[in-house]
């Protein structure tokens, strides 16, 4: 074991048994996964993505890119979970991925001896020939090389959740500077939202051995915290990584509420994505460290140096017994230190530069470089080149140090790019790269814990400001580290392959290669290595890519550039941002008055829009939806059928300008419309294109009632509100969306009269209801309006009452049709009284039709202005040269019509150039005895009895029709005014 | 993205509908040519930088507006109902 | 050089020296036959085929960063042939067959996978409309298959079949799409073109046109001036502003779509599938990557990033669709400027100004037409008419209403 006897930021009081890949481990409240994993000399972690070589741990934060696991267990396995991020749980089952058939005897390590074949871009080179073979060969094998993780195919169980927040400062990082910033922040009378990654705030100091303000730096940031606690106007928001900066102070961020638990809460998420709206932002996310390549660079056992003091200070658990360490910064002597500290032994410090220090009592070679390692599944050996010569030094754990990279990711997220400083050889931040966000701390370049703090304070004063409330007297707390002094040194020449990329495999050599085939822009250098494009999104290999780029150009390193950063920070899982989008979540039900009775009577339901509406109602005795029907079709005609309309819009429309308004809106005229009387109107688009269509009743001089169809009616009140709103503000006119406050019903057929005198207090007659007749009527002391308009083509009334009503009307109706021999009919019979009588859908008004294609070009009125009226004269809009609408019926042996079909002259073939139209809409007719159809055909208003034939190739049917009128029932509509 | 709606205040963008190109507040009159009217329907200057385009603060009080807005950094400049606007440009 | 299996194998035993630079990096010449302005899928394979088809190597194509930079660099990948109108279905029905020689003709793995879209409905009128389609393909000779629900189960066992809000009714596959790797696309053009003697300018942008008496005479450039006998714009979401360098002004708004991927993750989706009731599509890189997006964030924007909504609503259309993606995490997401046009069609015409043609309107369908766009294109540069494939997308056709309106939703652009 390498737990270290004392020490750590661990709760030693209970032991948390977990297993990986089979194996069963004891670790303590307070690992990570990694830490716990190196606690029990675990090494090997996981296979590198294309060589398939054995990596171990690398990092202790969500930068890692060789520790990526499988966390759970059968359909609900998570991939690529990183074990530095996991907190372990009693439980806890992990697995390696991307090995076969087991992490430590892993076949494709054969790509490893391949090497030099697969370098950057082969693919692209070769698997051309024989051309057969790509898909049958070639690509299954790549993409089953490719990915880490696997999906398991069965549905996410997971819950998951969103949220909003609103703050007046967000500070991102619970490091010194954010804990710093955000207490000065909420004392001077700010909203603070302070989120960090990780479940213990303090940042690097629960890392280091440093003190702020006399006391250890964990015990500093925790005293903080519990401040920070008790102000009302905080909410610390761990185990939150903001993910993204958005336009207008949005942030995305991901909550990891549950992931830590082993029996979390019935009725809490997994994670949660907020969406944070704060005026203004203080990013103290801090800093990655960035490794130094060289020869063989990735074994198990190598690591960061900032990693390294992690698993030994905060974990107490050592990686290794013989530690050597790398570096060309004074954070490598710090290590030395801390290792020294803990009674760890420490192979050599090999710094790159020559004036290094001698700095404590353990070996430092200077002007040196380390150029070689062993040990295949755990580091056994290094190979160091000095200025005496070249010599092996035993070690199991290499700690590199490179420098530090502040996070300036989330300033890049609105095409911001950061700027370069010497002193640091690092990317610092540009000044508002995000507006209202300020930077603090090491994301802003300040190293030192002491300068981290001071400018934590600064940035707080500086918000506080921004948003008019006074900054509390608040002095930086003390800390004393010294200042960190780089010489940059980022690669090791040679000629071994040496990784600038661990995740996804990429090395020195590939980046040269790029370079030699005048991929040198640093974009085509990231796309053909494919460098930065793994999980790790390039966050602890983008730099020496740059460095390597910017040697072989012979440039300096802000010259070569810098590659974006885009949104998320760090991966968030898809269930997350989709948080409650599965099943029935994804998009409202909206349910018809009459739902309950219709599901009592065993309706078939269907989806029309948002809605559910009845799509046939099946009795006893039929199994078959054309039996119900069929059978609903000829109850209409017959005596009686009722079916709720409801979802059909309604908008209310009055004022003193009602009537020119309907004038403007519709391409015929509505201010000719009497009071008492409904009639038929074609909407038009500003392009000339039918928009909708609809009846509107004129209740009174200043009062209409418009329908519309179900499909448009959220499109044309926007279109109202528009003409209204922005193009004829003059004009006196108000209107209101009314489909959900009145329950509608058509009631259709010869005895549709009969029925509704019975129900209805007034008298309809020919004279107080004529056809196209409406007005106001009364249930009881229920109000309704009655409009004696059909669709069906049947002498026919819809009757509306108050939505609260619409069951009581719907029951009332049901028993009064039954009485009359009559009853309910749903979408489908609708649909064939319909087409029986050449009314159209949006199946016909699709979009692209004009109202000449239709057949009501002469609705178009030539005397006043109205919306589409001009453009709809254009040429290509109107004449034999366009598809019009025509009715079809089967004339030879095979009857069957099929939506969708395309319709060829007799004799000619099948082609596109020959295409003569298409069926829009088609039924069987009960009345006929044969399907009938809608289509639209070139020319088709001139070739009324032509012979045409329907071709449809996809479900192979071939059917011989002849051109009709559309109206196959009652053409001079004697059933509707009788 | 938030857009300050004249009536509602402070508002998430998703609650918000775009229509397009702000000269559509301008329509033409009916006795204009059809040049005119395909100038309206389908000419647009598409700047990169400042762009007067129409909102419909659709799930809110559904009024249509009309906003400056620069299109390369996304800021908006100015919001005002449309019917304001369209008075003011007269 | 050519590329093959065995040179990579010599090259492998001897330290991958011998590999050449994929382009020259020329500087501009004073003068060329042909100017190709924008330096993406388009415009690179237009100068490709002005050399192949045309023998005109005369050419410069001026790119502002870096080649394939733009929207071919960072789209979805898709390859079809499966649109309803006509116009367009002969124009991607040719631009798929140009992809099926594609890399035998540029010597370059372009990674063309034709695996199958399927396009689901979700209702009887939305299978219809599917019917619609798939009879125009079949006609078009292309190939087409209407799938019932049970079908679609087979295929596609991992979509939410059972308690999804938009039950799934059926859906239309068309085996010969797929996907393709995009750069491969854009340097195997780029390299096909610099071979054949076209010159490929970055860090060249094009400030403004050198017009007399009705005539291009060439362009202004950051790199000076540049003479041409004849000027082609492919600049996508740019065209706009370089329409107006030279006096247009076009049916265009520029428009950010979203794009996204997924951690790499073991082959689990093998198709490219999308989703009727909530503009979704999806599908598996050979990275392993999940690639998906969904619509417009829907405000114009030169901006190449968008805002959350749209980047949960997609989020949201996959879970409700395959709920089985709910444990793969966004990795990255990006942004394009789009050039939607009044009616989602593209535009490949001359102009009023002689010897000066545009290439735009592409709206996010672009990917798919390089190979056709750049056939089309050339061809018209080179002999000032119309290739058959592409002689319906007229700038003039707004005037007169001989619109081509695959969504059917009129003249604003970001509802197409």
């Amino acid at each position: 074991m390498s737990r270290l006897p004392k020490g750590g930021l661990l709760d030693r009081s209970q032991q948390i048994p977990f297993s990986f890949d089979g194996n069963t481990y004891l670790g303590f409240k307070g690992d990570t996964l990694a830490s716990a994993l190196i606690a029990n000399d675990v090494r090997l972690v996981g296979r590198s993505f294309k060589y398939h070589r054995p990596r171990g741990i690398l990092t202790a934060g969500s930068e890692e890119p060789n520790a990526l696991m499988g966390i759970g267990t059968g359909g609900q396995i998570t991939p690529n979970v990183r074990a530095t991020m996991q907190e372990i749980y009693r439980g806890l089952t992990a697995q390696s991925q991307n090995r076969f058939p087991s992490l430590a005897f892993d076949m494709l390590a054969v790509n490893d001896l391949m090497a030099p074949f697969f370098s950057a871009g082969f693919y692209y080179k070769t698997f051309m020939w024989p051309s057969v073979l790509w898909e049958k060969l070639y690509e299954p094998l790549i993409r089953r090389a490719a990915g880490l993780g696997a999906l398991t195919g069965a549905a996410d169980a997971a819950k998951y959740d969103k949220a909003f927040a609103h703050c007046d400062v967000l500070v991102i990082g619970a490091g010194p500077a954010g804990l710093i910033a955000a207490l000065a922040a909420a004392r001077g009378g700010a909203d603070v939202i302070l989120a960090d990654e990780d479940f213990r705030p303090g940042g690097r100091l629960n890392s280091e051995t440093i003190a702020v303000d006399g006391k250890p730096g964990p015990v500093w940031a925790a005293d903080i915290a519990a401040k920070l606690r008790d102000i009302d106007n905080v909410r610390l928001m761990p185990r939150t990584t903001i993910t993204g900066a958005y336009d207008g102070g949005t942030y995305g961020a991901l909550e990891r509420v549950s992931n830590h638990l082993a029996d979390p809460a019935p009725d809490a998420p997994l994670e949660t994505f907020w969406r944070i709206t704060a005026k203004c932002c203080i990013l103290a996310g801090g800093a990655i460290e960035r490794p130094i390549a060289f020869a063989n660079n990735d074994r198990p056992g190598i690591m960061m140096a900032s990693a390294l003091r992690s698993y030994v200070n905060r974990f107490s658990a050592a990686p290794g017994q013989q530690v050597s360490i790398f570096t060309n910064n004074d954070d490598g002597h710090r290590t030395a230190h801390d290792l020294a500290a803990l009674g760890i032994g420490i192979a050599a410090v090999i710094d790159t530069r020559a004036d290094a220090a001698l700095s404590g009592d353990f070996p430092v070679l200077t002007g040196a470089e380390v150029v070689n390692t062993k040990g295949r599944k755990g580091l056994s050996e290094i190979t160091v080149k000095t200025q005496a010569g070249t010599r092996q030094i035993k070690s199991d754990c290499l700690a590199v140090s490179g420098g530090w990279n502040p996070s300036v990711h989330l300033t890049c997220h609105m095409n911001g790019r950061p700027v370069w400083r010497d002193d640091i050889a690092a990317f610092v931040p540009t000044d508002n790269a995000v507006p209202g966000m300020v930077v603090a701390g090491a994301a802003l370049g300040e190293f030192t814990t002491h300068d981290a703090l001071k400018s934590g304070v600064a940035a707080a004063k500086s918000v506080l400001q921004a948003l008019g409330l006074k900054a509390p007297r608040q002095v930086a707390p003390n800390a004393n580290d010294a200042p960190v002094e780089i010489t940059p040194f980022w690669h090791v020449a040679g000629t071994g392959r040496a990784w600038l990329d661990m995740a996804n495999d990429v090395t020195v050599k590939d980046v040269k290669l790029a370079h030699q085939e005048n991929f040198r822009s640093v974009e085509h250098m990231k796309r053909y290595t494919t460098l930065g494009m793994a999980p790790d999104q390039g966050k602890t290999s983008n730099m020496g890519a740059l460095a390597v780029m910017a040697e072989m150009t012979e440039r300096s390193i802000p010259e070569t550039g810098t590659t974006t950063f885009r949104p998320p920070y760090t991966p968030v899982a898809l269930g997350a941002l989709g948080a409650h989008g599965k099943g029935k979540g994804f998009a409202p039900e909206r349910f018809i008055p009459s739902d309950d009775l219709a599901r009592e009577m065993g309706a078939t339901f269907v989806e029309a829009g948002l809605w559910y509406r009845p799509s046939w109602f099946a009795q006893t005795g039929e199994s078959h939806w054309r039996q119900s029907c069929d059978r609903e079709v000829q109850m209409v005609r017959r005596s009686v059928g009722i079916c709720d309309v409801t979802t059909l819009g309604k908008i209310d429309v009055q004022g003193p300008d009602a009537a020119t308004f309907l004038d403007r809106v519709y391409c015929n005229t509505f201010s000719t419309l009497k009071p008492g009387k409904v009639r038929y109107g074609l909407m038009l688009r500003e392009d000339g294109m039918v928009m909708d269509d609809g009846t509107t009743a004129r209740l009174g001089d200043q009062h209409y009632v418009m329908t519309t169809t179900t499909a448009a009616a959220g499109q044309v009140m926007t279109h109202l509100d528009f003409c209204a709103q922005v193009l004829w503000p003059e004009l006196d006119v108000q209107f209101i969306s009314v489909t959900e406050q009145w329950a509608q019903f058509a009631v259709a057929g010869p005895k549709s009269r009969d029925l509704l005198n019975d129900l209805i207090d007034q008298d309809i007659t020919d004279e107080t209801f004529p056809y196209m007749g409406c007005g106001e009527a009364s249930i009881g002391n229920v109000g309704a309006r009655l409009f004696r308009i059909s669709f069906s083509g049947e002498h026919a009334y819809e009757i509306a009452v108050p939505a609260r009503f619409g069951d009581a009307l719907a029951r009332e109706l049901s028993t009064r049709a039954e009485a009359l021999e009559g009853g309910w009919y749903g979408m489908e019979a609708l649909n064939v009284l319909r087409l029986e009588k050449g009314f159209i859908t949006h199946a016909e008004i699709h979009g692209r039709v004009t109202a000449d294609d239709i057949g009501m070009g002469r609705m178009v009125s030539a005397k006043k202005d109205s919306v589409g009226r001009v453009s709809s004269r254009r040429p290509g809009l109107s004449g034999p040269a366009r598809e019009q609408l025509v009715g079809l019926k089967p004339v030879g042996a095979v009857k069957q019509i099929l939506g969708g079909a395309h319709l060829f002259n007799e004799g000619a073939a099948i082609s596109r150039e020959n295409d003569q139209g298409y069926i829009t809409s088609h039924c069987f007719s009960p009345h006929l005895g044969h399907p009938i159809a809608q289509a639209f055909v070139l020319n088709g208003h001139a070739r009324t009895g032509e012979r045409i034939r329907m071709v449809d190739q996809l479900r192979n049917v071939k059917t011989l029709c002849e051109i009709c009128p559309p109206v196959f029932l009652d053409p001079e509509g004697e059933k509707l005014r009788g | 993205m938030r857009i300050i709606c004249p009536l509602c205040g402070d508002r998430d963008s998703r609650e918000f509908h775009y229509r397009g190109a702000a000269k559509l507040i301008n329509r033409p009159d009916g006795d204009a040519s059809d040049q005119a009217f395909f100038d309206y329907v389908y000419l647009r200057d598409n700047p990169a930088g400042p762009n007067r385009e129409l909102w419909f603060h659709e799930t809110g009080c559904r009024s249509w507006l009309v906003a400056e807005r620069n299109t390369v950094t996304h800021e908006f400049l100015s919001v005002d109902l449309a019917e304001t606007a369209k008075r003011g440009a007269k | 050089m050519r590329y093959s299996a065995l040179q990579v194998f010599l090259n492998g035993l001897t330290g991958n020296k011998g590999w050449k630079p994929v382009w020259r990096n020329p500087d501009p010449k004073p003068y060329y036959d042909v100017i190709i302005i924008g330096g993406g899928g388009h415009g690179l394979s237009t100068a490709y085929y002005l050399a192949k088809n045309h023998g005109i190597t005369n050419v410069a194509v001026l790119e502002r960063g870096y080649l394939g930079g733009g929207n071919v660099g960072r789209n979805t990948t898709i390859v079809r042939a499966n649109y309803m109108l006509e116009g367009n279905s002969q124009f991607y029905s040719h631009s798929l067959k140009l992809w099926e020689g594609l890399e035998a003709d540029l010597n370059y793995n372009t990674m063309l996978s034709q695996r199958g879209q399927v396009m689901l409905g979700h209702s009887d009128g939305q299978m219809d409309a599917l019917a619609r389609r798939g009879n125009m393909m079949r006609m078009q000779g292309d190939d087409a298959v209407l799938w019932g629900k049970d079908e679609v189960r087979k295929h596609l066992y991992y979509l939410n079949h059972d308690s999804a809000r938009f039950p799934i009714y059926g859906g239309l596959m068309h085996w010969r799409g797929g996907t393709a790797r995009h750069d491969a696309v854009a340097w195997g053009y780029a390299r096909g073109a610099d071979q054949r003697g076209v010159d490929l300018i970055q860090n060249c942008e094009v400030k403004g046109f050198r017009i007399e008496n009705g005539k291009v005479l060439g362009v202004d450039t950051s790199r000076g001036f540049i003479g041409a006998g004849k000027v082609g714009m492919t600049v996508a979401g740019r065209s706009s502003q370089v329409g107006q360098m030279a006096g247009l002004r076009l049916p265009i708004e520029s428009h950010v779509l979203q794009a996204f991927v997924t951690e790499g993750l073991k082959p689990i989706i093998p198709h490219v599938v999308s989703f009727g009731m909530g503009h979704f599509y999806i599908s598996q890189s050979d990275k392993g990557g999940l690639v998906f997006g969904g619509d417009l964030d829907m405000y114009n924007s030169y901006a190449q990033r968008g805002n959350l909504p749209m980047v949960e609503h997609v989020a949201e259309a996959g879970m409700a669709l395959m709920p089985m993606i709910g444990k793969a995490k966004m990795l990255r997401s990006w942004g394009g400027i789009m050039d939607m046009s009044m009616d989602g069609t593209p535009i490949i015409d001359k102009t009023v100004i002689d010897g000066f043609f545009i290439n735009c309107g592409w709206c996010y369908g672009g990917f798919k037409a390089v190979p056709g766009s750049g056939d089309a294109f050339s061809h018209l540069i080179a002999t000032g008419n119309y290739h058959k494939a592409a002689d319906k997308f007229l700038l003039k056709r707004f005037e007169t209403g001989h619109v081509i309106d695959e969504t059917g939703n009129g003249a604003t652009p970001n509802l197409h």
